[in-house]
């Protein structure tokens, strides 16, 4: 996985709740065996008209957005199905940091493994971040992981929070089944433990 | 350890299942049921090649196919759509090569993973049970913890049996009363989410308390559960009882004997004690619901069978006006429209939320000796081959064709627009299924998501009805 530690770029904004993951990329783009390839798809339902031209309404259609690294949205981004496929969509289009009030909970787990960071802020400074963000190319967010902060392009400072064993892996782009298969010897004696209380699981 | 503190069912579940717990609260969860299927699972098995790993424990991992396969006899032939096929094909070849025990397409007991897994006693209670897709809440209903995770986090258990994860909080959602004539389950969890809105439950575990929920049998359990994640909550559970140890006794793949009666005396155990601590606690009347069904793109967005479609004008603010406009034009709605008006084009009645044999019998009581109204198709697909066999010996079956209904093979169908079984853009399709998110059952297609009698009731009524109106007729 590739660290995250700063980012600079463009946030596209997306003034939605409920951004759900069907919408972030419908399930008929799922049929796939490759983690690669899937930013053309994202978003395809609104990004594309029927007859598969853009929609030049589409935010992430216009420029400065086609070089969007950070979306900026409201509450609930990612809800709905597990399909890691979102995120994969998101990092193959370049968006390595979401920004919203909250996330759906497997979205948001799924994020941190592909090296995207969701970052939670409360719902007026999503606001603030959104005007921001339609400044386009003449305002750009800076992502710093490191020291937890949101740097506005006023230079104002925005804290925000970040498990600390997440924070870990992303700054230094750790794969985390690695990190858990070495701790084999502990998993061994569990299962050692549940195999003698509860034979029924290992019939 | 001596523990002391009241403790909930997740608690209990959850405690029972960590290796060992990292400094900053994170655990490594041991994982006892893993469910695996064709679309979340191509990239973590190649990944798992490419790093040289094994599967830790194939004895504790099924394979199955259900998204991406056709519900006509056509999927017993060559898979017509290359990537499908694709798909299908790639799991074969991964479970051969990483020995995953597998039920193929050709196996009676071939269905809907979240079907097949209660049906056949893979999934019990007190366990924790992982799948690469986010209605893995279902298994909840058993008194398990059940949730969905990415296709990281199934390599990461084919890897290792475990996951990294924190603690989720518990809520609780406690239904009193008693259902009345014509709601069944999914009014119930419908209400539940139009109460506590999509990101409810957001970071919570919900365990399903109350006289309503005790006297669901499993299957309603499941429905219960299974729509959870459209709550927020990756996981929702019920306690167990003895309805879940009858449902239990004599499945395939559960304990049986001496091991059975030590599995049921773990299982007692693990009702949530008398003051344990709830994050979250939410009360609803059973009494008080009406046959539910949504109106506009996401589950939280339903309203009585007596209701009308809302007006923007009447949202308190600006941006909750433009989401409910955005909402009314995609779903070709009117505001103050009576929801009955509204024409159905499709019914579809299965999915992971609405498939067993009760969810059916339902459907049928309702069905039977009425016809499906002209220009509506109406498909009925099982959720397991185990299911359709059963519903054949019963003749629900002829109840359904001989009502104009499609009778079909298992498989997750018009729920999710990634088999054959879509919506054309602009078509109204009643469904029994659980998502209405733009798209979901096909671009531009429109969902109002019920219960299966509702749905029998659309079938028949060629638009949305009050099932209330329409008694059972005589076997």
């Amino acid at each position: 996985m590739r660290a995250f530690t700063t980012l600079t770029g463009i946030a596209a904004p997306l003034p939605q709740a409920n951004v759900d993951t069907d919408k972030i990329i419908p399930a008929r783009f799922l049929k796939t065996i490759a983690r690669t390839g899937l930013g053309k798809n994202l978003f395809a339902n609104v990004r594309y008209r029927e007859d598969g031209s853009e929609n030049p309404d589409f935010i992430l259609n216009r420029e400065p957005y086609r070089q969007s690294e950070i979306l900026i949205a409201y509450e609930n981004f990612g809800c709905g199905s597990s399909r890691e496929h979102a995120p994969w969509a998101l990092l193959d289009f370049g968006i390595r940091c979401v920004i919203a009030p909250d996330f759906g909970d497997i979205f948001h787990n799924n994020s941190f493994k592909n090296g995207i960071l969701p970052i939670r802020l409360p719902r007026a400074i999503c606001e603030q971040l959104m005007e921001d963000a339609k400044l386009g190319a003449n305002a750009r967010l800076t992502v710093d992981l490191e020291r937890q902060v949101v740097v506005r392009p006023n230079g104002e400072e925005i804290p925000f929070e970040v498990d600390a064993f997440r924070k870990h892996l992303l700054l230094n782009g750790l794969d985390d089944i690695g990190q858990t298969m070495q701790r084999a010897p502990a998993i061994d004696g569990f299962e050692a433990k549940q195999r003698a209380a509860q034979p029924w699981l290992y019939a | 350890m001596t523990e002391t503190r009241p403790r909930t069912l997740f608690d209990k579940i959850w405690d029972a299942h960590v290796v060992e717990a990292l400094p900053d609260g994170t655990a490594i969860l041991y994982i006892d049921k893993h469910l695996t299927h064709e679309v979340t699972s191509p990239q973590a098995f190649e990944a798992l090649r490419a790093a040289g790993r094994k599967v830790r424990r194939p004895d504790a991992t099924i394979a199955v196919v259900d998204h991406n396969i056709a519900t006509d006899a056509s999927r017993y032939g060559t898979i017509e759509d290359p990537e499908s096929r694709q798909q299908v094909e790639t799991l074969e070849r991964n479970v051969a090569e990483f020995g995953v025990p597998y039920i193929p397409l050709t196996d009676a007991r071939q269905g809907i993973v979240h079907v097949i897994g209660p049906e056949l006693g893979l999934s019990l209670p007190g366990m924790t049970i992982v799948c690469g897709d986010s209605h893995t809440s279902t298994h909840g209903a058993l008194g398990a913890l059940a949730f969905g995770i990415g296709t990281s986090e199934v390599e990461h258990v084919l890897a290792t049996q475990t996951l990294l994860q924190k603690p989720a909080k518990n809520m609780r959602v406690t239904v009193d009363g008693t259902l009345p004539v014509g709601c069944t389950a999914k009014d119930i969890v419908l209400a539940i989410i139009g109460h506590i809105g999509t990101a409810g439950g957001n970071g919570h575990v919900i365990e399903y308390a109350g006289e309503a929920i005790r006297a669901l049998d499993m299957a309603g359990r499941m429905t219960v559960c299974n729509m959870s994640i459209e709550a927020g909550a990756r996981a929702g559970m019920v306690a167990p009882d003895q309805t879940t140890f009858d449902y239990v006794k004599g499945r395939p793949f559960a304990p049986k004997g001496e091991a059975f009666d030590s599995a049921v005396a773990w299982w007692s155990t693990l009702p949530s004690d008398p003051g344990a601590h709830f994050d979250r606690e939410v009360r609803l009347d059973a009494a008080q619901i009406i046959p539910q069904v949504t109106w506009g793109t996401s589950p939280e967005d339903v309203l009585p069978i007596t209701g009308v479609v809302p007006n923007p004008a009447d949202q308190a603010d600006e941006a909750k006006r433009a989401q409910v406009q955005r909402m009314l034009d995609y779903m070709g709605l009117t505001p103050g429209q009576r929801l009955q008006d509204l024409k159905v084009d499709v019914v579809f009645i299965g999915s992971c939320t609405n498939s067993r044999i009760e969810d059916l019998r339902v459907a049928a009581s309702i069905a039977r000796g009425r016809k499906v109204a002209d220009g509506v198709r109406a498909l009925v697909v099982p959720g397991s081959g185990l299911v359709k066999a059963q519903a054949e010996s019963e003749g629900l079956n002829r109840v359904f064709r001989d009502a104009g209904f499609e009778w079909r093979e298992a498989g997750c169908s018009m729920c999710l627009g990634m088999n054959p079984d879509k919506l054309k853009p602009g078509q109204r399709c009643a469904s029994t299924s659980n998502r209405n998110f733009e798209g979901r059952q096909g671009p531009g297609g429109r969902t109002h998501l019920l219960s299966p009698a509702m749905a029998a009731a659309a079938a028949l009524a060629g638009r949305l009805a009050d099932v209330r109106d329409f008694q059972p007729k005589g076997a």
